[in-house]
């Protein structure tokens, strides 16, 4: 590998891009709004549930639940009388998001000490929110009537006492948008060659595939560096992202990860014929890692053989290792198997890049 | 029109002469909707917990046997104290502790007060909550046993999940990853080919033909209309035979609100492709701009009522929210043309304005 050769073409690259303004602007421009507008609406918190209440009952004890469940902050009433065949519709509609039925007699049972009960009705469109639906109403309302229970239970939120969402979701926002912006450019950055015709002219250079692939990679690694810093500067400042642990590691992570995710741009790149192609393909690798990484979805959540297949993916270790870094405080101790195994994974990559890079004609 | 005709032939042709795309165009979003149907759900389970005992007794270990035997939870062994459990919770190999006190049994048997604690990881809020919801049935379930208290009076919840009652992730992906796999395959993919007429000068071509040049561009999406329509039955039909996803409502109110949403895609296709001149500013306008957006602010995965209010009134402007909001209607709650024409309509509105707004532009900017 000759350093003047890759420094020459590097030139090359760099020039093309900073020649077209548009891109630049859009590479820039493109993850900053989205990093700052999308922060906001990573929350599965929907505030007051929009509650219907029916009350067949209509006594003190009826009176004083649903007055339980108004002061908790978790629901708010949005009507009060309802046919029971209207239900279906006032859910379908999203009228409300779930209905309660009181049934006569409530009080009564209670007053005799027996058990009664009262039925919810959830929406269940989105599964995660009719869940936390159902446990914030099961808190309160087994809470009525009854001997008070004997056992306590004190609940502590650790690393993120106050519940904020932003705090767990704005780095992995940032990595995933590093990762799209990375991966697309490289993605398309050799079959635009091959497309123009340029490739061929390079193809009669002494340029080895070596110096090829290093000099189509690092232009490109130092604009996701870029938007990464100015990305974590934004997230600090703007969002006041909890930082607990060292930034330094999550550099050093970030510039191991980036030659992964660039890696497989550049691999996408090499395999495909036309820009069209690379895109398409690129869209459904980016699919993949971001919905399987945890950024979005708990990873225990998904089944044993999909958690293994996960560990495939660089996104699933990074966006794992930026929480565990700024909202969890591990050092380089807890995290320093996962660098080495990017680093590995990225070596590995780059290597297949420049095996599959053809310098002849087909 | 025989001119229209012809165009509309070579564009198909140009697009059935790629085997290798066309075949990446049908394999990948049904290989992707396979995958996430398997693999990506919402619900939290096998949370990896320990339980700190300093003094284990048979009460303790009637709970760990509780917690073994938990599809929710799994065990990560017991300790007598809570000293080395921050490193675990900091490198996520536990994420939750019970930590019981010294006299749990003694307590129990007397009938006094019975003081728990819970430590959770709440990093994640949502499944910080999820997780204490769990162990806080669980450990109301065992003291109940254990203590013979016989819970005399008290109120039950009886829930009842509507439209999903077993809150099957997959009913909620299919309908997001089909609007995301639409607006990728029309916007991208014709925001792309116009570009690179442009960017080869083959548009200039073109457009001296006698072809208006709104015909030309009409002619050059028509293929991935039906490109479009064809990947969303396919998917469709793959998550109803694998997964069995409900159909409740009308599969021809979907089918239509399909084709709306489109040509919306395909408007905005447009559009870009009026502003960029070369395909890698098309590319990185329809993808690296449009990916996270539809994911994000059409309710695929967040909730919509869950966003502050200024957000809130953005999303409305994202043609995937309505998009999502009817597919789910229709599959999952059965919804009718009742329930949804304000959707249909204003999915309607912007798929016209969508498409007018780019024809017109793209004929300005190439007189």
């Amino acid at each position: 590998m000759k350093i003047r050769t890759i420094g020459a073409l590097m030139r090359k690259e760099v020039l093309q891009v900073f020649r077209d303004p548009p891109t630049l602007v859009q590479v820039l421009a493109i993850p900053l709004i989205q990093l700052v507008v999308l922060a906001n609406a990573a929350t599965f918190d929907t505030g007051a549930t929009r509650l219907l209440v029916r009350d067949d009952d209509r006594t003190t004890a009826s009176a004083a639940m649903v007055a339980e469940l108004v002061g908790s902050g978790e629901f708010t009433v949005v009507g009060t009388a309802i046919a029971p065949e209207r239900i279906e519709a006032v859910l379908r509609r999203r009228e409300a998001a779930a209905v309660l039925h009181i049934p006569d007699g409530f009080e009564a049972a209670l007053a005799r000490g027996e058990r009664s009960a009262v039925q919810l009705q959830i929406n269940a469109e989105e599964g995660a929110v009719a869940g936390l639906i159902q446990q914030a109403a099961q808190a309160i309302v087994e809470r009525q009537g009854g001997m008070p229970s004997m056992l306590e239970v004190r609940q502590q939120g650790w690393f993120n006492p106050t519940r904020r969402y932003k705090d767990w979701m704005v780095p992995g926002i940032l990595v995933s948008l590093t990762t799209i912006i990375g991966l697309l450019l490289t993605a398309q950055s050799i079959t635009r060659e091959k497309e123009l015709g340029t490739l061929e002219q390079l193809n009669v250079t002494p340029v080895t595939k070596g110096e090829f692939i290093t000099a189509k990679l690092l232009p490109f690694w130092m604009i996701a560096m870029g938007i990464f810093t100015v990305g974590l500067t934004v997230a600090k400042l703007v969002f006041a992202i909890p930082t607990v642990g060292a930034v330094p590691i999550v550099f050093l992570a970030a510039m191991v990860y980036l030659t992964v995710a660039l890696g497989i741009g550049l691999l996408i790149s090499t395999v495909t014929q036309t820009q069209q192609q690379a895109m398409f393909v690129a869209f459904f690798v980016l699919l993949i890692f971001l919905l399987m990484s945890g950024l979005f979805t708990p990873l225990e959540a998904m089944p044993d053989w999909a958690q293994a297949v996960a560990h495939a993916n660089p996104v699933m270790h990074f966006v794992g290792l930026m929480r565990a870094v700024l909202v969890r405080g591990a050092g380089l101790a807890e995290v320093g198997p996962t660098i080495v195994g990017l680093g590995i994974a990225g070596a590995a990559v780059l290597g297949l890049a420049v095996v599959q890079t053809r310098k002849t004609l087909e | 029109m025989s001119a229209f005709r012809g165009l509309v032939r070579k564009e198909t042709l140009h697009l059935l002469r790629d085997r290798q795309t066309l075949a990446i165009l049908f394999l990948l979003p049904v290989v992707s909707v396979l995958l996430f149907g398997f693999a990506v759900r919402t619900d939290v389970r096998a949370i990896p917990i320990v339980v700190v005992a300093p003094a284990p007794d048979a009460a303790t270990r009637a709970l760990v046997a509780r917690i073994a035997e938990s599809e929710q939870f799994r065990l990560r062994g017991t300790r007598h104290s809570e000293e080395t459990l921050d490193d675990a919770f900091q490198a996520g190999t536990v994420r939750q502790a019970i930590v019981l006190p010294a006299d749990t049994e003694q307590r129990m048997a007397r009938g006094e007060r019975l003081v728990v604690g819970l430590v959770t990881d709440a990093s994640d809020p949502n499944t910080g909550r999820v997780m204490e919801g769990y162990a806080g049935a669980l450990l109301r379930r065992w003291h109940a046993e254990r203590s013979g208290q016989a819970p005399a009076g008290g109120v039950t919840l009886l829930t009842r999940m509507r439209f999903n009652p077993t809150l099957e992730s997959v009913n909620l992906f299919v309908p997001g990853l089909i609007a995301l796999i639409l607006t990728i395959v029309a916007a991208m993919m014709t925001a792309i080919s116009i570009t690179r007429e442009k960017e080869r000068g083959t548009m200039e071509l073109l457009l001296v033909s006698p072809l208006r040049p709104s015909a030309v561009v009409l002619g050059k999406v028509a293929p991935y209309v039906v490109l479009g329509m064809a990947n969303m039955v396919t998917v469709l039909l793959a998550a109803r035979v694998v997964f069995g996803v409900p159909m409740r409502g009308h599969p021809l109110v979907l089918l239509g609100a399909s084709l709306l949403y489109v040509v919306a895609s395909l408007g905005l296709g447009i559009l870009i492709s009026t502003r960029a001149e070369t395909e890698r500013t098309a590319i990185m306008a329809a993808l690296a701009g449009l990916l996270l957006p539809t994911l994000m602010l059409s309710g695929f995965i967040f909730p919509l009522d869950a966003m502050p209010r200024p957000l809130w009134v953005i999303s409305h402007l994202i043609p995937a929210r309505w998009f999502l909001t009817i597919v789910r209607g229709v599959m999952v709650k059965g919804a009718g043309l009742v329930d949804l024409w304000r959707e249909l309509a204003i999915l309607a509105a912007m798929s016209v304005a969508l498409l007018g707004v780019g024809i017109r532009r793209l004929a300005i900017r190439l007189p």
